[in-house]
């Protein structure tokens, strides 16, 4: 029964994001214009770490090399999530002007439908700027490639994509009581970003305990990341600790659609 | 005159009615204020008196961005994506019935919002970062409205590129992309990612040259006292040149715009 509801909802997400691609591929020079605009301009920020660069050799004790592999793995795992769940934004706007009812009786599983809604391909340029930007870093860096590290690259990546779609649906579930709250869903998503670009070394102990312990963000590439590059963690953890990535990817999974069910169940039309 | 202060006030009474959304941007803007902070620390920790600040005006410089952001919309937003529905949608040749003018009516409704959200998403978090960091405030009492003058000019130059870019929409039919573009441009050279006196040598000169360093860089430059006397009148006339410029380019683009419209139905 729970096995049919999620083929189900997978199946159904498949098809509206199917719709979607084949109606920006109705334009597709517009379609290349925008996912290389997507591309160039996602990696300003990281322009602004290289000037950074251009007045220090490393910043909380790390080179620009790392930083590089940083920003590459937390843009990879972010840019999964925004690609599969980055509508999930829109879900307030739907609360409000009441068209989450059309929605809702249709025979398909809602957070497929609001998932799959305007799927946007063009997103894959954020995809594409980190995995240049971690094939880069990957180049320059000399690791020590031992079989747990090789392990640890892939897992680290599909398991922050996990958490940060965690965070998309746990701040989709959110606008069901908020309504225009949306606001608070980036402080999360963007805002980990940009915390996890920069080296852990650089932020206060009580923010890394946040960050570990409370919004396990920490997971999504620092600590894996710490393993691979060979560095200490600054709160003193083991260094395999990394290792749990996936585990806390599944918990943040599970209290994310624990929180969509009672949100959906909280839902109130607005009605005219 | 009097109506487009109507406007202004019900542009800030529309943003006032949010008021969730406005609790969650300041929670948003809080966190990204203290994210940077660590950030700049750790930079001026390696190179203290890095582009001429100290570590206090570069933390100051952080807080003031996160207390702007919403006001000037360096991010873009406000009225850009209602413009450009009401072009895409052919609503616009009733706007151009009537008999007010377009780009003033769009720049008072920015005035109001900005008002508003100088108020409702600046104070909070730039309170919170006082209350956290040592933050450089202005010596003097006069620099206050040194640089409430200039946020205004601030609000204005961002208004005007904003318009230009709506505008586009007369072409584009779609102009999500070139707003996002749009916005991102504007967070890098307006400083917001990283004060322009730190980028380096020519592309440090040109971004310090162009209009989005009206958006940030100038107004925050007159909060921490950089442009005194003389200096304080550069930076004004910087502004304001700006401003004229994108202003009547924005007029030429409108008229021209405007000869486009083909209204259809009957």
């Amino acid at each position: 029964m729970a096995e049919s509801a999620v083929s189900n909802g997978l199946r159904a997400y498949v098809l509206i994001v199917g719709m979607w691609v084949r109606s920006t591929m109705a334009y597709r020079t517009s379609f290349l214009i925008m996912t290389l605009g997507n591309l160039l301009a996602t990696g300003l920020d990281f322009v602004a770490i290289a000037l950074m660069f251009t007045h220090i050799g490393q910043l909380g004790g790390f080179t620009l090399d790392e930083v590089a592999f940083l920003y590459g793995t937390t843009s990879i795992a972010f840019g999964l999530a925004d690609l599969t769940l980055g509508t999930m934004g829109r879900l307030g706007q739907r609360v409000r002007d009441g068209t989450m009812d059309t929605l809702l009786v249709r025979p398909v599983p809602i957070l497929a439908q609001v998932a799959a809604d305007r799927f946007a391909l063009r997103r894959l340029g954020r995809i594409t700027q980190g995995a240049v930007l971690l094939g880069w870093s990957l180049a320059r860096l000399d690791i020590d490639w031992t079989v747990d590290r090789a392990l640890l690259m892939p897992v680290m990546l599909l398991s922050g994509g996990a958490i940060f779609g965690a965070l998309f649906v746990l701040g989709g579930a959110f606008q069901f009581w908020a309504k225009d709250a949306s606001e608070v869903q980036n402080a999360f998503t963007f805002g980990g970003t940009t915390l996890l670009e920069y080296p852990p070394t650089v932020f206060g102990k009580e923010l890394l305990r946040g960050v570990t312990f409370v919004i396990p963000l920490a997971f999504v590439n620092w600590l894996p990341a710490l393993h691979i590059l060979g560095r200490p963690d600054p709160l003193g953890l083991p260094a395999r600790i990394g290792f749990a990535a996936p585990l806390v990817a599944c918990g943040c999974c599970a209290v994310a659609g624990l929180a969509w069910r009672a949100g959906l169940r909280a839902y109130q039309s607005t009605g005219s | 005159m009097r109506l487009y202060a109507a406007v202004a006030v019900s542009g800030f009474k529309r943003y006032a009615t949010y008021r969730v959304a406005t609790v969650a941007g300041v929670f948003t803007n809080t966190v990204f204020g203290f994210i940077l902070a660590y950030t700049y620390t750790a930079l001026w920790d390696e190179r203290p008196h890095l582009g001429g600040y100290d570590l206090d005006q570069a933390l100051t410089f952080v807080w003031l961005g996160q207390a702007l952001l919403a006001a000037v919309a360096l991010m873009g937003g406000g009225f850009q994506e209602e413009l450009q529905d009401r072009i895409r949608s052919g609503d616009i040749a009733v706007d151009l019935y009537r008999p007010v003018d377009l780009q003033s009516w769009w720049l008072a409704t920015e005035l109001g919002r900005a008002l508003f959200q100088l108020l409702g998403r600046g104070v909070v978090p730039m309170g919170i970062g006082a209350l956290v960091f040592e933050l450089r405030l202005p010596a003097s009492p006069l620099t206050w409205l040194w640089f409430l003058l200039s946020v205004a000019l601030a609000v204005c130059v961002g208004f005007a590129v904003r318009y230009l870019v709506s505008l586009a929409s007369f072409w584009l039919l779609d102009g999500t992309g070139l707003s996002m573009l749009s916005g991102l441009l504007c967070l890098f050279f307006s400083g917001m990612i990283l004060p322009l006196n730190v980028f380096p040598g020519q592309l440090g000169e040109i971004a310090r040259a162009l209009p989005w360093a009206a958006m940030l860089q100038v107004p925050a430059d007159v909060f921490l006292e950089e442009h005194r006397g003389a200096g304080l009148l550069g930076a004004f006339a910087f502004q304001t040149g700006w401003l004229v410029v994108l202003l009547a380019a924005g007029r030429v683009l409108q008229s021209v715009a405007t000869r486009k419209v083909v209204v259809q139905g009957g």
